[in-house]
């Protein structure tokens, strides 16, 4: 019953999508309320059984009903609880019923907390958000229903892929999901300001929440993807240049430069098209990835299963939507009034200079991600476009950025000195040079490079704290000025300050793994010990041990340092018997923001083992970089001007902060 | 600055910044591009030692030999030529002989394909997309090498699911 309940719910909801797509649209154009409200109560029934569907499928994985195909597919009944949950969204069928449960949830939000919103604007919004949710909707009805029964139910189920059976599979599909998805709603609000005609600085300021919700999502699902990939699959490697992983990447790259080009368009307003072309191409850069990930013309541990079928529909729905949205986009864009006048140099002029490099860098990695699959249709050769590739396009281009990042914060609106803030930044650059000094005579070996980029890293760092400094006036008056001048800073400066510290954070982690990675492979014996990185590690010996559904090999490792005990470090090998297939635990240690990491391979005939054992400096940093970005958004996210419904700043006194 | 000039000052940066892009695309695409071969591609081809490429194909059963310190060689096979491969380090947990498997790296003077990568990017249902392809194409696709792939296939069906 809860099988049929659940496919009954979502045909439902694939009904209430096609009403509030339509009668909406006829509201609008009626300029009759009650028509254009259907879209608020339909958004939200939408949501209602959606959320009905998806609560239907995670009960029948709980109770691990083998009559569900799915379930027999992805499930086993002795898989720990989280797992049974986890793999709801561990395979294609249950990943797209996520995808379009997050799409019902946006729009919910907008229909909820949207009544501040022009109503036909609304009503417009939903109406485009309902064409995106009934073609998902009809794609899974028709290429990949969940819910299929099987005639004669097996007793115990195939159980999920050993590699997703893994706490990171609770967090980052839907983190991620959350960001692809998210982007939907500026879509939406593009689409229906082109339909309408009509855009102001208002709209970009309705749009600029959603856009820094799903981007931060976005970054920390990706953030949690590298992470993930990075512990379990037992090579220490954070980034591949897969294209799953572009596919993810693309929609970032996009979705920062909308972000940026959005608070142009808010504060000054100008690059209206410009932002509206930025909304579309975002997420088409979603659906393209979830294309390339869900119709298996690329295979990686992302591609569930391969049906040509489902890269045919999703294909047609990319292509309705990415055609459309330009086409009117071409045809309605130029109706569209310019406004907002500013000279080269200037704040717009710097967010103009981070919108071409992130867009060409975006277009960069899509060529990348494109040009292999295009040879192989075309010319019918196959070949690979991996980290070389990226190395000699993607990096001097961001580096380009990295350099402008300081300078783009701290130029005025209109016509920027940067003459002025090229001196303001000097300590920044001169911290930079003396860390470049610093690490030169330090390191040997490595690249050459390396202390350049690390040294770019700190002055990203120190551009941040300066801008930070000179907006509270920290070193020019007395402190407890400053401290008072920093809270009543707008949460979105702090904000700025944050996420471009976060990149420079990211980037000396980068480098520093990179270059100063030290690793040890080999077979080692029971005793033997292992040296790396100073660190000494003793293999006291192998050990059985009987999980829930595998069987593991731990190998037993101390750690010492100078002939002092550290911590015992436990690697394993988990053999699943269902799938018959094995994965490799890796054993991390932290120290700091570096890590040591052991991970085993096979075991010989003469009872030794195969073991990888890395030393990474400040690998952490790769991460935390990410997680300082977010957090940046969502100090932005609480802007008071962001807030639905906030109080205009009632004190004059703060009217009188230099303007953000 | 006039609107004219503004304008062109910024439509002359995209376009300058445009360019750059290009010349890194192409320049790097000169050499950073490494293609797919399978053993009979590169005994027609006569690739020349030192050049890098990606090789796939079977692991041919029986060839497995691990020597010293995780040294090990093997043979992929396609069914039309063999290709001796020297790796060290670690296989994947997928590697299996008679499976699937994709290598980085060059031949060497002696024509031994050394390996600095051997990729596992299939789970163990099916065989690395790129395999699969040049094997049909070659026609040396059995359908017991499909054994495992076939079972995926069937797998969307399994026990004759109600469609």
């Amino acid at each position: 019953m809860i099988a049929e309940s659940g496919h009954y719910a979502l045909v439902l909801a694939l009904g209430l999508a096609l009403i509030q797509s339509i009668v909406p649209l006829i509201g609008a154009r009626l300029r009759d309320v009650a028509l254009m409200n259907v879209a608020r109560s339909a958004a939200l029934a939408q949501l209602l059984f959606v959320g009905a569907s998806f609560t239907a499928l995670v009960m029948l994985h709980v109770n691990s009903d083998f009559s569900v195909a799915n379930v027999y597919e992805n499930s086993h009944s002795m898989k720990p609880l989280i797992y049974k949950i986890t793999g709801v969204w561990g395979n294609h069928e249950g990943s797209m019923l996520l995808w379009v449960s997050i799409l019902a949830l946006f729009g919910g939000l907008v229909a909820a907390f949207g009544n501040n919103l022009p109503l036909s604007l609304r009503a417009h919004v939903l109406a485009v958000q309902a064409w995106i949710a009934s073609a998902f909707y009809l794609f899974i009805l028709v290429t990949s229903n969940p819910f299929l029964r099987i005639a004669n139910p097996p007793i115990e189920g195939r159980d999920l892929n050993p590699v997703l059976q893994d706490i990171g599979l609770a967090v980052h599909p839907p983190m991620l999901y959350l960001g692809y998805v998210g982007f939907s709603i500026s879509f939406s609000f593009a689409i229906a300001a082109l339909i309408e005609g009509r855009i102001d600085a208002a709209w970009a300021r309705w749009v600029r929440p959603w856009t820094l919700v799903a981007w931060i999502f976005l970054t920390l699902g990706i953030a949690m993807g590298s992470y993930w990939a990075y512990y379990e699959l037992g090579w220490g490697g954070w980034w591949f240049w897969d294209p799953v992983e572009n596919a993810s990447l693309m929609p970032w790259l996009a979705g920062t430069a909308l972000l940026h080009s959005a608070l142009v368009m808010e504060k000054r307003n100008a690059l209206k098209v410009w932002t509206l072309l930025l909304s579309i191409l975002t997420f088409s850069l979603s659906l393209l990835g979830t294309f390339l990930v869900r119709s298996g013309v690329i295979t990686s541990v992302h591609a569930f299963a391969t049906d040509p079928t489902r890269g045919v529909f999703i294909l047609l729905i990319l292509c309705l939507f990415i055609g459309g949205s330009l086409s009117l986009f071409a045809g309605r864009a130029t109706a569209l009034k310019q406004g907002g006048l500013f000279a080269p140099i200037s704040r717009e002029g710097a967010l103009v200079l981070n919108n071409l490099l992130l867009t060409v860098a975006c277009a960069v990695v899509l060529f990348g991600t494109l040009y292999p699959l295009a040879m192989e249709v075309l010319a019918d050769f196959k070949m690979s476009v991996g980290a070389p590739f990226y190395n000699l396009t993607f990096v001097p281009l961001f580096t380009l950025l990295l350099l402008a990042v300081p300078f783009g914060p701290m130029l005025a609106w209109k016509r920027g000195d940067l003459l002025g803030v090229t001196q303001r930044l000097l300590a920044a650059g001169v911290a930079g040079l003396v860390v470049i000094a610093i690490v030169w005579a330090w390191t040997r070996g490595g690249s050459a490079l390396a202390p350049l980029a690390i040294g770019l890293g700190v002055f990203v760092i120190a551009g941040a704290i300066t801008d930070l400094a000179e907006r509270t006036g920290l070193f020019r008056l007395p402190v407890a000025t400053a401290l008072h001048r920093a809270r009543g800073l707008p949460r979105s400066a702090w904000g700025t300050v944050f996420a471009h510290a976060g990149l420079g954070v990211a980037l000396i982690g980068i480098v520093c793994e990179t270059t100063w990675n030290s690793e040890y492979i080999g077979t080692m014996r029971q005793n033997e010990v292992a040296h790396i990185a100073g660190y000494d590690l003793k293999l006291d010996g192998l050990f059985q041990r009987q999980g829930p559904n595998y069987r593991e090999m731990i190998a037993e490792f101390n750690v010492s340092r100078d002939g002092e005990t550290h911590s015992v470090m436990t690697p394993s090998k988990r053999s699943f018997t269902t799938r018959g297939s094995s994965t490799t635990e890796a054993a991390l240690l932290t120290r700091g923001a570096s890590q040591l990491y052991v991970s085993l391979g096979d075991t010989t005939a003469e009872g030794a083992i195969a073991v990888r054992i890395y030393h990474k400096p400040l690998v952490l940093l790769i991460w935390w970089g990410p997680v300082l970005m977010a957090f940046g958004g969502v100090l932005s996210l609480s802007d008071r001007r962001l807030r639905v419904g906030a109080p205009k700043p009632a004190r004059a006194k703060q009217r009188l902060q230099p303007a953000e | 600055m006039t609107r004219k000039q503004r304008r062109m000052t910024i439509i002359g940066g995209s376009l300058a910044v445009l360019a750059l892009a290009a010349a890194l695309v192409l320049n790097a695409l000169r050499d950073s591009i490494v293609f797919f071969s399978t053993p009979t591609m590169v005994a027609e081809k006569h690739v020349e030692p030192g050049k890098r490429f990606r090789l796939g194909g079977l692991v041919q059963p029986g060839s497995l030999q691990r020597g010293d310190n995780l040294a090990v060689t093997f043979e992929v096979a396609d069914g039309g030529a063999k290709l001796p491969v020297a790796y060290k380090g670690i296989l994947p947990d997928l590697f299996r002989e008679g499976q699937g498997v994709v290598a980085e790296g060059s031949l060497d003077a002696h024509g031994v394909f050394k390996a600095d990568t051997v990729l596992a990017k299939h789970d163990e249902t099916y065989m690395p997309k790129d395999v699969a392809d040049a094997l049909k194409k070659q026609g040396h696709w059995k359908d017991d090498y499909g054994a495992k792939p076939a079972a995926t296939t069937a797998q969307g069906n399994p026990q004759g699911a109600v469609r």
